[in-house]
């Protein structure tokens, strides 16, 4: 469904004058099925935000193609309502001067598929109930609520317009542990609800093994290993295999 | 002997009468590392403040906080700052905000040693760079010549770690210094407050609200939720019989997150255990 292929990508280094480039990607390609979960696993810096920028068609990729069954990500109608995000920083994700249902209503609004009138507010209470908040969350502002519970607001903001396809970058990585977990249920409810498919951006390889199907380790802008899941533990290359001894354990 | 004991510790705040934390007491001994854990907002964080008295203004506290016999509400704002860094060290969350953005790292470091022991440039960089590649990091001269945004999350927390092995604090405390880390530096910075414990043998306030690491480091735990202590005692006793329901709550959601983890690994460990 989702198809990378041969993606490179380089930002302009350092001061005004050198001409050099830093390399971010390197020969980047994989395909996501529908209705999969695929993880990308790295450390900060190894490129795989930027591997969500550019499936998300925010940035242009130097070489290659990325697709969305089979039209590419750079034009806006191919995209329009079926790819979502759900970022990290969840205090600067919603507009503050936004009530909740004005978050989830944006998108949308700016896709003029606004219900009307009653179906709307229905629609509110299903999203915000399917992320597991309550009718009361409608009318507050995102400084009244906590972390997790923004999250969550993104989650459905996320899914308002009913996309195939959502990216989460490091979407759950600064809540706590025990947030985690329920934000993890939610996502993994939703998944079995719309048929999503996810792309799971993420350092945490234990989040990464209870929600996604196959996983990419990713290093220094190069894939260095794909596996399914329940192969985990057979992973061969040494960077994958030094991950895993140093993961913290409870 | 206990080396800090906190009695009695009230921080409100003074604008919206809002109490943070009740009522809390615990003690800290020689060599003991503590751990507090809890959610986000439930007062970990501003209680290590307290002890620092790094506190806004507008957040008042009560109660009595003991270091080796002594008041540390009752002191002067000078002769606390002596205390901090010499006798109380702090390692903060986020590196990044630790650090002088105008200023290269050396500058930083230069400053805090010289305030303290009042060593020359020389002096400085010889004790630092030992103490740097004591915590594995390479070429530290080139790296007190770079300015923070130059250097990653994890090598800024080494920096943090290595001042405080140069300081030799009576008592550290480590607030989240693993959460803005990946898995690779978590490790690391792990594994060093661990060996500093082992070199200094100083008393350690771990706060992070990772079971995991909290697991790997402490000896005893204090859980805390809305501004209350709710559980406390030895970690083993604390994470196998969970009394109260909170602490049943966060140790059964981390527990599902590894669990599933360590299934996919098992097979695995029954070949490492052989």
């Amino acid at each position: 469904m989702l198809n990378v292929d041969h993606v490179h990508k380089s930002y302009p280094q350092g001061g005004l004058f050198t001409g050099g480039r830093q390399s971010v990607l390197h020969d980047v390609s994989f395909e996501c099925y529908r209705g999969e979960c695929l993880g990308i696993i790295g450390e900060s810096g190894s490129g795989k935000s930027t591997l969500g920028r550019l499936i998300l068609g925010m940035e242009r990729p130097d070489q290659g193609t990325i697709s969305l069954e089979g039209r590419s990500v750079l034009d806006r109608k191919a995209r329009r309502g079926r790819i979502s995000a759900v970022f990290q920083d969840y205090k600067s994700s919603i507009n503050p001067f936004f009530t909740v249902e004005e978050a989830i209503m944006e998108p949308l609004r700016l896709q003029k598929k606004n219900p009307e009138g009653n179906a709307h507010s229905l629609k509110i209470d299903v999203l915000l109930s399917q992320v597991g908040l309550d009718k009361s969350y409608r009318s507050k502002y995102p400084h009244e609520l906590s972390g997790g519970e923004v999250q969550r607001v993104c989650i459905a903001r996320a899914i308002s317009t009913e996309p195939q396809c959502i990216v989460l970058d490091e979407a759950i990585s600064s809540l706590d542990v025990s947030v985690q977990t329920q934000v993890l249920h939610v996502l993994k409810e939703l998944k079995e609800i719309y048929q999503l498919t996810y792309i799971f951006i993420t350092h945490d390889i234990q989040a990464a093994a209870y929600i996604c199907d196959r996983v990419v380790i990713f290093r220094e802008g190069r894939m260095e290993e794909m596996v399914p899941i329940e192969q985990l533990k057979t992973v061969k290359s040494e960077y994958a295999r030094k991950l895993l001894d140093h993961l913290i354990t409870f | 002997m206990n080396i800090l004991e906190v009695e009695q510790l009230r921080i409100w705040d003074a604008l919206t009468e809002e109490v943070i934390v009740h009522n809390s007491s615990f003690q800290l001994k020689q060599g003991q590392c503590l751990a507090i854990v809890g959610e986000s907002g439930s007062g970990k964080s501003m209680t290590c403040r307290s002890i620092m008295r790094l506190n806004k203004p507008a957040i008042r506290q009560s109660g009595r906080i003991l270091f080796q016999g002594e008041d540390l509400n009752k002191l002067t704002e000078q002769e606390m700052r002596k205390r901090r860094g010499r006798n109380l060290c702090m390692i903060l969350q986020n590196g990044m905000g630790a650090f002088d953005p105008s200023c290269v790292i050396g500058v930083h470091l230069r400053e805090t040693l010289q305030a303290h022991y009042g060593w020359n440039a020389k002096e400085v960089e010889k004790n630092m760079k030992s103490a740097m590649e004591r915590v594995m990091l390479r070429n530290p001269v080139d790296i007190m010549n770079q300015y923070p945004h130059q250097l990653s999350g994890g090598m800024l927390q080494r920096i943090m770690i290595a001042l405080a092995l140069v300081l030799e604090p009576d008592v550290i405390i480590a607030d989240e210094p693993t959460t803005a880390l990946d898995t690779i530096s978590q490790y690391e910075v792990v594994e060093q407050l661990i060996q500093l414990r082992k070199r200094m043998g100083c008393s350690m306030i771990f706060i992070s609200h990772d079971l995991g690491v909290v697991r790997k480091i402490a000896d005893d735990v204090l859980v805390m939720k809305d501004g209350h202590i709710v559980e406390s005692g030895s970690i083993h006793s604390v994470f196998s019989k969970p009394q109260h329901p909170y602490t049943q709550f966060l140790v059964s959601t981390r527990r599902e997150l590894s669990n599933h983890f360590r299934q996919l690994m098992q097979e695995e460990q029954h070949i490492a255990k052989r």
